[in-house]
């Protein structure tokens, strides 16, 4: 949790702001997971969401859910994802963030599973169906895990529910951009624009970041000016999916351009300078 | 039963299970519902149209019949069957549709989404949408549109688009994956009727609500015809649970009553099935907490029934409760008892009742053999079979 308190609060003071990437365990096939996150890190990822995959995603558009399907088809359990996490911890210091349902977790038991999960290096938890309402059992295993607890509001969410949000979340608000799945359009931007400053008003606790529905370069940089950061995950799912579903290439050929996608999405020109570490 | 508070408490809860396990986006969406439907309950207009919409619409009250040869077939006690198979377009479903319909025009949502499974939710929905004007749009597994041709050319000519849905497995669980997605996506004007007493708070709550009616006919019904208004045991299917828990709710306080739930066992209870809460345990689906027929990942399972209707993989949150606390015993009938069940109240009484309701019967021929021939039965006739005439005629 610390790590990702701190990183956020670097970029603030680089004045810069903070890009989170998901990517979704066991895609685009399990043994690909980690070189991907490693591309996805060196490509100057701030933080990264690790998607634990399940059958029925309902907040998510198709990038996802087909990615999640393909995973769960190759057989990707929990402790695969926990495994990738851990290796992913061994090799880097970006914070690392597990990202899903509340089933499978509820399954493994939410105590066991934040305990393993901070154990494994991930620095925080966000659940896209487990609203305020639900979250005290989730919540409280994932703070005397010391996990970061990130929750999310919408456009339609009042401001006092906001308030409330933001007093509960540990991690950061996540503002979803849209009254959407991931990977929708964005529609009126103005109109994200809008709910964007009303949130960052009320939002005073947490860092605020963007997501759904960002894409490219220009949507974050439009975007994030009213919060800390955005967030990316279909785009690049859709990425991978091309690079490898495409014509045959080699391995480093792939990661190269997963390297250059995330760079041109931080910085606008997909030759800035790779991340040195 | 102990008498309790009644539930759910206001956050949706039964015991543990129910409650709102959505996307935040949905919160104030369920929230408006929620006090739409609190107004609606409380406001003597809301039920007077309410009351004629279920008079001379739907044909309610429907009649409670005693059945006299399937009595004598089966051998055991009086058996009377409760006939929501004659509601207006052949099922229970549509005392729910009508709650709904009327609730999301005083909520003056033109927009109205649903899934359904074998395709009665959807025609009811359908149906309400056309009596009204009402833009309709149903989601239906593609396993499921095929099985159940007829339902998905009613709904086209009733005017609502069916969007067949390709992921997972087809069916009715996918489908409500849809449609909770199309929500999302246009949570401003859009109204979801959920076709069974599961989802978020407060749709297991309302839908029961709306559903109750059958119970409390059958009390009065059954006072006239036995001189007692309690039967010593009520039967119905249980998929999602609406019609189920409609029969039973007017009897839960009464312990003299024996309360058994009919799942579908489909091939068996070691093959493939859809009896979960025989064989599943607690999870999250489709917003709430309750069984769930799921693998040691918490991955929700495939459900098999030969009936589409009770192809679910989860079950309503109120059933939950009532399993646990003992209230409700949940047997189950598979395919192959289904078949003979059609079969049974076809020949002994002239009722050819849904794949889904003959559950219900296919279990009552061992399950109630040995009441004494002085006790009661009502068992929920909860549709009819012309939809499934396909599927009978490649079995029987």
């Amino acid at each position: 949790m610390q790590r990702l308190r701190d990183t956020l609060a670097a970029c603030k003071e680089r004045g810069e702001k903070a890009m989170g990437l998901f990517m979704t365990s066991g895609f685009p096939d399990p043994e690909s997971t980690l070189p991907v996150l490693r591309a996805m890190d060196r490509g100057g990822a701030d933080f990264i969401e690790l998607g634990m995959p399940f059958s029925d995603p309902l907040a998510e558009g198709l990038p996802i859910q087909r990615a999640s399907e393909r995973a769960l088809r190759a057989g990707t359990r929990m402790q695969d994802t926990l495994r990738t996490a851990a290796a992913f911890r061994d090799e880097s210091d970006t914070p690392l963030l597990l990202m899903g349902y509340a089933n499978p977790i509820r399954q493994y038991g939410a105590a066991p599973f934040c305990r393993d999960a901070r154990a494994a290096g991930v620095d925080g938890l966000i659940l896209a169906d487990v609203p305020l309402e639900e979250q005290a059992p989730f919540a409280r295993e994932a703070a005397s895990a010391r996990l970061g607890f990130v929750s999310l509001i919408a456009p339609n969410t009042p401001d006092e529910r906001i308030r409330k949000i933001d007093e509960t979340a540990t991690a950061f608000v996540y503002a979803v951009s849209i009254t959407g799945l991931t990977g929708s359009g964005l529609g009126a931007v103005e109109r994200v624009e809008a709910y964007l400053r009303r949130a960052r008003g009320v939002v005073r606790k947490n860092p605020l970041l963007v997501g759904f529905g960002v894409r490219n370069h220009a949507d974050a940089a439009r975007l994030s000016r009213h919060a800390d950061g955005f967030i990316v995950g279909s785009a690049l799912i859709e990425q991978v999916e091309a690079l490898w579903d495409g014509e045959p290439q080699p391995a480093e050929t792939r990661y190269e351009a997963i390297r250059r996608f995330v760079r041109a999405l931080k910085t606008g020109d997909g030759a800035a300078q790779e991340k040195t570490r | 039963m102990e008498k309790t508070r009644p539930l759910p408490d206001e956050r949706g809860h039964f015991g543990s299970y129910g409650g709102m396990f959505v996307p935040e986006t949905l919160i104030p969406a369920l929230e408006e519902v929620r006090a739409a439907y609190d107004a609606a309950r409380r406001d003597p207009d809301f039920q007077r149209e309410l009351d004629a919409m279920l008079g001379d619409y739907a044909g309610r009250p429907t009649p409670l019949t005693f059945c006299e040869r399937l009595t004598d077939a089966i051998g055991g006690p009086k058996i009377y069957l409760k006939r929501e198979d004659l509601c207006h377009t052949g099922a229970h479903k549509i005392n729910n549709t009508i709650g709904q319909i009327l609730l999301a025009r005083r909520m003056g949502k033109m927009r109205i989404i649903a899934e359904t499974g074998a395709g009665q939710h959807g025609v009811a929905t359908a149906t309400v949408c056309a009596r009204y004007g009402m833009e309709c749009i149903v989601y239906m597994g593609e396993e499921d549109a095929r099985r159940q041709r007829l339902n998905v050319l009613r709904m086209q000519l009733l005017g609502a688009e069916v969007r067949p849905v390709s992921s997972g497995s087809r069916t009715l669980k996918d489908a409500t994956n849809e449609a909770i997605r199309d929500w999302v996506t246009h949570v401003r004007d859009t109204f979801y009727i959920i076709g069974s007493v599961v989802g978020p708070h407060p749709y297991p709550m309302m839908v029961r609500d709306f559903h109750r009616v059958i119970g409390e006919e059958s009390r009065r019904q059954l006072q006239e015809a036995e001189g007692r208004p309690a039967p010593d045991a009520a039967v119905a299917c249980v998929g999602g649970g609406s019609n189920a828990i409609g029969l039973f709710y007017p009897f839960l306080q009464d312990p003299n009553v024996a309360l058994y739930g009919v799942e579908a066992a489909g091939e068996g209870l070691n093959g493939r099935h859809a009896a979960t809460l025989t064989k599943g345990s607690p999870g999250i689906l489709h917003g709430a907490m309750s069984y769930l027929l799921q693998d040691a990942e918490g991955q929700v399972q495939l459900a098999h029934s030969i009936s589409a209707g009770l192809d679910y993989p989860g079950v309503g949150p109120e059933h939950a409760w009532l399993r646990d606390a003992g209230r409700v015993r949940y047997v189950s009938a598979t395919d192959e008892e289904a078949l003979e069940g059609v079969r049974l109240l076809s020949e002994t009484e002239g009722i050819i009742p849904a794949l889904e309701t003959a559950h219900a019967i296919g279990w009552m021929a061992k399950g109630v053999r040995d009441m004494a021939r002085s006790e009661v039965v009502v068992a929920n006739c909860s549709g009819r079979g012309d939809k499934d005439m396909g599927t009978i005629a490649k079995h029987l």
